[in-house]
């Protein structure tokens, strides 16, 4: 059932809700949370679609802010809210209510949203594209305990990575990070199957893809080894590469969907990972609403540190342990120590020296100065000094 | 090769990052009596379901044994059809391609040795091809009378020896025996071979999401608890009921009854989840003890003719269909005295329940299929209403759906709109479907899964089987010895002595 509401208000629109549900005679509600989407009018029809299919997981009330463009002085000084509320089978499992915001409302769409939150139930909100730069600070991310971004959608992937990393906050997370539970699972269980110790991993992926900046962060973060992030021509993530005391251990997917696990001394395995679309990375997202410290973690081990110098060399606290760590490669340990007092005063693309000398990562030189290119312009980014 | 299970020293695991799934280590699962209903039906797709979630390992394997002349090829596309047919998820090639590779068909009868030893040579190749790592469950999906010689097989021909850090696991399905000698029999058949931790019993109905959210509404919440006892209970339903007659399973039917098909596991089980102490955690140990101190407290009622029923299912109309009864389908003795309805009531002796009554019944060709647990609480001690105003006021109650549309539902009263004050029932429903997932995992997947891991929170142990037999042994016992079974219309719900045997005590079935 479709109900149509021009130049409206928050009250009528729950009026509206209320008269919907009578009419298709289910007044109780099941819902267990508000996803509020916030969109532009291009990207509101696929972002809908992918909700509504995770509504089947997890019934919500869905809310879709569009923010209308004004094309004239006079248009910006007048403003107005019209709504399409849809329930029963229009609207998945559970409500949804689309609403346009039209000139100075616009700006106020949290004025809008407050009174149709389901009460005492989580909000989660949604920005399929134009993310703002700190998500909780944003009037709607104020409201919700949940605020999914997607650093894939947007110009400069990397830096958007940065940015996040900056302005986290408990409870914001990122599509892209979503999109690589898979691989990370894969990843885990195949060093479940071996015990050893991983001494450097490469990550291939396409450009201008987070999704392989994030997994190289969170392999960095935890395995406390190099992290190498080289380029191949996609689709998404291609390999990860770990090298260990026990031989190689490799994920290859080359055509997106069928990926091959080799372990040195163990038969090679076919791996179902299939790209995975919109509907089913939001189902995920939907089912844990508590802070991700394992995110946050990889996200602040900061992208610029990839592609250069061992973990530990830069933990200054850690330096006898780092010290320790490269006994083995005493001629290099110099050079890494270099490397971290350069990249302490200047932007990371002149600091990839030393990965040049890095035993373990095979050379892919193009690849890492492409990424390092990507991270560093227009602007130097200023973590890198800041640490 | 370097021993297995060493998650606890795999820096890329962390209990805080709960997105990643519990992946199941190295193994391959051996289904005997593969070309079987169940293993088509639900085995087969549970296992491809459990894939396209990215739940199995690389190389994961699957073994089908049974006495059929197929190819490997031949196994893969039955199970490939089986996939698609009743598969929970989207079929998805590359999923298929992921588990096609470690998929083998063993041909032979369970008494050739030859069979035996081409399994264990599948099972070496495996290992070899798809590193399994030894790790191999045997999922039994066999005529009880055949587990001894299967089990006996497994350990003539080295198959149940756990080397080098792997393990072997045994999966059996129900009847656990037919009685506790039976039971007891079995239980040291399997314990022989297989060590008892490593053996696994599956009652699919704990696998259920609503079974298993009986615990979590018991015990994560406040405002149950404190009424779940004598207090304020007045008595405890639970039901399990099926429009289906006995099909072509008289073999398997006739002479085994409802009683110990379905109360002796799933209803006994139901009944200890809802009446046990909270458990000191949520692992296999706290749980089974809880759960066996509750059904070594259960005490039968003195009379057992008086509160016990049983019954056959005679002609009738089901759900707009013609019905036989149960003496005229085929392959039944005619003379059979097997229950196909069975209801009984069984008293808790311990503090919380000492004269609460759970009434179990189950049976076929009911109403409908409905499992659900009623927990009905006594009426309110005083009413400021007079009687005219609360004449449709029904007992408060709480029910516990576990199948179809699984849920829970609140029952209270409230008043009707109106100058005048009357009050009536009404419900309030929480559905599963509704609030959380459609599509919530199969029981088989879960436990399956279960296995795998070696994680035995949801199976019933040894201890329970047996004790579950002490319980209704001299029920049987009684059945054999006083009277025939009642007879009851297909269709209705039940014979009119279960509902006198209620009316008794002043009480009612509810209509599920």
């Amino acid at each position: 059932m479709k109900i149509d509401l021009t130049d409206t208000t928050a009250s009528k629109i729950n009026k509206a809700l209320v008269q919907g549900r009578r009419a298709i005679g289910t007044p109780a509600v099941g819902m267990v949370l508000t996803l509020v989407i916030v969109t532009d009018e291009e990207n509101a029809y696929d972002a809908l679609k992918a909700a509504n299919d995770a509504s089947h997981e997890h019934p919500s009330r869905t809310l879709v802010v569009i923010k209308r463009v004004s094309r004239s002085p006079r248009d910006r000084t007048q403003s107005r809210l019209d709504a399409e509320v849809r329930v029963g089978a229009d609207a998945g499992s559970g409500e949804t209510v689309v609403l346009r915001l039209y000139g100075e409302v616009s700006d106020h769409a949290q004025s809008v949203v407050l009174p149709l939150l389901l009460p005492d139930a989580p909000v989660v909100v949604w920005w399929p594209v134009n993310a703002p730069l700190d998500p909780a600070k944003d009037p709607l991310g104020a409201l919700a305990q949940r605020r999914v971004t997607d650093t894939y959608a947007s110009e400069q992937p990397v830096r958007e990575l940065s940015a996040r990393s900056d302005t986290y906050t408990p409870g914001d997370t990122d599509l892209s990070w979503t999109r690589i539970t898979p691989w990370r699972s894969m990843l885990a269980a195949a060093l479940d199957q071996v015990v050893c110790d991983v001494r450097a991993v490469e990550v291939e992926g396409e450009e201008f893809n987070p999704s392989c900046e994030l997994l190289a962060m969170w392999l960095a973060d935890r395995l406390d080894v190099p992290v190498k992030r080289s380029l191949s021509s996609g689709p998404g993530l291609t390999a990860v590469r770990m090298d260990t005391d026990r031989g190689p251990i490799t994920l290859d997917r080359a055509d997106g969907s069928l990926a091959t696990l080799s372990i040195q001394g163990q038969p090679d395995r076919a791996v179902a990972l299939k790209r995975r679309e919109t509907a089913e990375l939001i189902a995920e997202e939907l089912r844990r609403l508590d802070p991700d410290d394992t995110y946050a973690s990889a996200l602040r081990f900061g992208v610029e540190r990839l592609n250069s110098v061992p973990a530990p060399a830069v933990r200054g606290a850690e330096a006898a342990h780092a010290a320790e760590a490269a006994v083995a490669k005493a001629v290099q340990a110099v050079a890494l120590a270099e490397a971290a007092v350069a990249r302490a005063e200047e932007p990371p693309a002149e600091a990839e020296g030393p990965a040049k000398g890095e035993p373990a990562s095979e050379p892919s030189q193009i690849a890492a100065q492409a990424s390092g290119k990507e991270a560093a312009s227009p602007e130097p980014v200023k973590k890198a000094a800041a640490k | 090769m370097p021993p297995f299970n060493v998650t606890e020293a795999n820096p890329l695991r962390d209990a805080a990052d709960r997105r990643l799934p519990r992946i199941a280590g190295p193994s391959g699962l051996v289904i005997f009596g593969v070309t079987g209903d169940l293993s088509r039906k639900k085995l087969m797709p549970a296992v491809y379901d459990l894939a396209n979630r990215g739940l199995l390992p690389p190389g994961f394997s699957l073994v089908g044994f049974a006495r059929r002349e197929w190819a490997h090829e031949d196994f893969a596309q039955e199970v490939h059809d089986a996939v698609k047919e009743h598969a929970r998820t989207p079929f998805r090639e590359e999923v298929w391609h992921q588990l096609i590779q470690g998929m083998r068909f063993v041909q032979g009868t369970f008494d050739d040795d030859d069979a035996f030893e081409r399994l264990r040579g599948t099972i070496e190749e495996l290992d070899k091809a798809q590193g399994t790592g030894g790790n191999f469950a045997f999922y039994l999906s066999v005529p009880p009378r055949s587990f001894p010689v299967v089990i006996q097989q497994l350990k003539k021909h080295g198959l149940a020896d756990q080397t080098g850090g792997s393990w072997r696991r045994a999966v059996i399905e129900k009847p656990f025996g037919h009685d506790l000698k039976s039971a007891e029999q079995l239980n040291k058949v399997v314990h022989e071979v297989f060590a008892p931790d490593q053996v696994f019993r599956i009652d699919h109905y704990l696998g259920k999401e609503t079974v298993q959210n009986i615990l979590a509404l018991r015990f994560a919440n406040t405002m149950f608890e404190p009424i779940w006892n004598r207090s304020f209970v007045d008595h405890v339903q639970i039901t399990m009921a099926e429009d289906i007659g006995i099909g072509g399973r008289a073999g398997y039917y006739d002479g085994i009854g409802a009683a110990r098909d379905v109360i002796q596991n799933h209803l006994l089980q139901l009944m200890a989840l809802t009446a046990m102490e909270e458990p000191a955690s949520f692992d296999a140990d706290a749980l089974a003890a809880e759960k066996t101190k509750v059904l070594g407290a259960v005490r039968l009622p003195k009379d057992l003719g008086r509160d016990t029923v049983f019954a056959q299912y005679a002609a009738g109309w089901q759900g707009g269909e013609k019905a036989v009864g149960y003496l005229q389908e085929e392959g039944t003795d005619a003379n059979s005295k097997t229950d196909t309805y069975a209801a009984i009531k069984l008293g808790i002796d311990n503090r919380r329940w000492a004269g609460v009554p759970f009434y179990l019944r189950t049976g076929k060709r009911l109403g409908r299929r409905v499992t659900e647990i009623a927990v009905v609480f006594q009426r309110a001690p005083h009413s400021p209403f007079d009687t005219t105003a609360t004449e449709e006021l029904g007992q408060n109650a709480i029910v516990i759906r576990v199948q179809p549309d699984e849920g829970v539902t609140v029952r209270f009263g409230s008043k009707v709109p109106g100058t005048s004050m009357e009050i009536r029932d009404v419900s309030m429903d929480f559905a599963y479907g509704e609030s959380f997932t459609e599509s919530s995992p199969e029981a088989y997947e879960r436990l399956i899964l279960d296995v795998l891991l070696g994680d035995s929170n949801l199976f019933p142990r040894t201890e329970e089987v047996e004790l579950s037999w002490k319980i209704l042994d001299p029920i049987e016992e009684y059945w054999d010895t006083h009277g025939s079974p009642a007879q009851y219309p297909s269709g209705t719900w039940g014979p009119v002595e279960a509902d006198e045997m209620l009316e008794r005590d002043g009480r009612s079935w509810r209509r599920p």
